[in-house]
């Protein structure tokens, strides 16, 4: 049976883990390759790193921590920020990254999705969207959540499916940061009306949060970051407690 | 032990090399014919796409080399539908050691596989050591069916070949190197052939 995934995230800075609460005032929460060891060392199925301060200059900065994180663990990871062209994507591939998230960059240009998914695959290739609720629509931001543009979350995540998009990755900005549960209306949404996976993120405060995301929105993974960086939910344990109510985790002993 | 890595146009290789290395292997990346011939096991990686990946090989004349080898081979992912007769992604004949055709998943559910997934019906020396229903990492959109060539099954949408095996000719349609502890196992059984 395929394993709903536990994918904690890294937000990361100049090489060190950060948190952004609803993206604003970031707090460092440790060195990136270490945390990622630990998270894979205790049960967490995939791993993604955004990098939120990618530039031109510090790609090769990037690419170097890509390496370090290849090195030491076993299990995928996906790494975004600032990917804005296919020659971006092939250096972080090759830098050792299993998959790479396009936010801003395929909102500019759409067929860079293609682009990225002919050459690499559409395995290679997540969608991440950042959507707030206003006059009941999804509303889609880019720049890290302080650009508003036109696009809606149904419709676009539709045609990222059919531009070769491999997973969908849906921050709710109205839930971001606030641990008071998933968005589970539009993830339920999303996962009825997308062929491909779809990552649940923004809002997990407590393990009662994903059990209800897995079961009633269908998501095949949910990702959360300071509720595992600050240990209040540990992995092992959310996995057990998932197993217990039916869910199918990956090793939860 | 000398184990080379084939290099082609493919994703991952380095993911392959850096599983390895934590088994305290430094394996050898390489296109060259001979070096390859001379290793004591020989991995065939990848992520990618058959009909360009087979134009590469046919290119690099790695397509003749690969079936012709006499140590012990081992495919990932792309690698092992390569090693069969026939794919339907981009209509491509490939290297013919499997006498298998890979075929696309029917959409009933979501594709690609992608995930953490149970494998069993293990068999030979590749899973020694390992419980059934171990969970591995797949990522596909194209498998091959269950035949006299498995070693290990899996399910989804239908049941498919988690791995097959055919004399000196080993393959896993899942990626060993990101599948945590289970993945080191399967990697270290097939160092130690």
């Amino acid at each position: 049976m395929l394993a709903k995934r536990i994918i904690p995230c890294l937000d990361i800075k100049d090489g060190q883990t950060v948190k952004g609460i609803e993206f604003e005032n970031l707090q460092l929460v440790g060195d990136s390759v270490k945390l990622g060891k630990y998270y894979s060392d205790n049960g967490a199925d995939e791993l993604v790193f955004l990098d939120i301060t990618a530039s031109h200059e510090k790609r090769k900065t990037l690419s170097k921590l890509v390496t370090r994180i290849a090195k030491e663990i076993n299990i995928p990871f996906t790494v975004g920020g600032g990917i804005s062209s296919l020659q971006d994507a092939a250096a972080i591939l090759s830098a050792g990254a299993d998959k790479i998230t396009v936010n801003s960059s395929a909102i500019k240009n759409p067929e860079l999705i293609s682009l990225i998914a002919q050459k690499f695959g559409s395995q290679f290739i997540v969608l991440a969207i950042d959507a707030r609720l206003e006059n009941n629509q999804w509303v889609v931001y880019k720049n890290g959540g302080r650009i508003k543009t036109e696009l809606e979350l149904f419709s676009w995540s539709k045609q990222a499916q059919y531009l070769g998009c491999g997973e969908i990755l849906f921050t709710s900005m109205n839930h971001d940061g606030t641990k008071n549960g998933f968005a589970l209306e539009p993830l339920k949404l999303l996962t009825k009306n997308l062929n491909i996976p779809v990552i649940a993120s923004g809002g997990a405060g407590s393990i009662k949060d994903f059990e209800t995301v897995f079961s009633y929105a269908g998501v095949e993974a949910a990702l959360a970051a300071s509720v595992f960086h600050y240990k209040e939910i540990e992995i092992k344990k959310l996995k057990r407690q998932l197993s217990l109510h039916g869910i199918s985790v990956r090793d939860y002993q | 032990m000398k184990i080379a890595i084939i290099k082609y146009n493919a994703g991952n290789i380095q993911s392959v090399a850096f599983a390895l290395e934590r088994l305290g292997i430094k394996p050898v990346v390489t296109d060259n014919r001979e070096i390859i011939q001379k290793a004591d096991k020989v991995i065939f990686p990848g992520v990618g796409e058959a009909s360009s990946t087979m134009d590469y090989l046919r290119q690099s004349k790695l397509n003749t080399l690969i079936p012709i080898l006499k140590q012990p081979v081992l495919g990932i992912c792309l690698g092992m539908q390569l090693m069969c007769n026939y794919s339907m992604e981009g209509n491509t004949r490939c290297l013919g050691i499997f006498d298998e055709k890979v075929e696309k998943f029917p959409p009933k559910n979501k594709v690609p596989h992608m995930g953490w997934n149970t494998i069993n019906n293990l068999n030979g020396p590749l899973f020694k050591g390992l419980p059934k229903n171990s969970y591995v990492y797949f990522v596909h959109s194209y498998f091959v069916n269950t035949s006299l060539y498995s070693i290990a099954e899996c399910n989804y949408i239908q049941p498919f070949s988690a791995a097959l095996q055919k004399n000196n000719f080993f393959a896993t349609q899942f990626h060993p190197e990101r599948s945590g502890k289970t993945g080191e196992i399967i990697l270290k059984n097939f160092i130690t052939l």
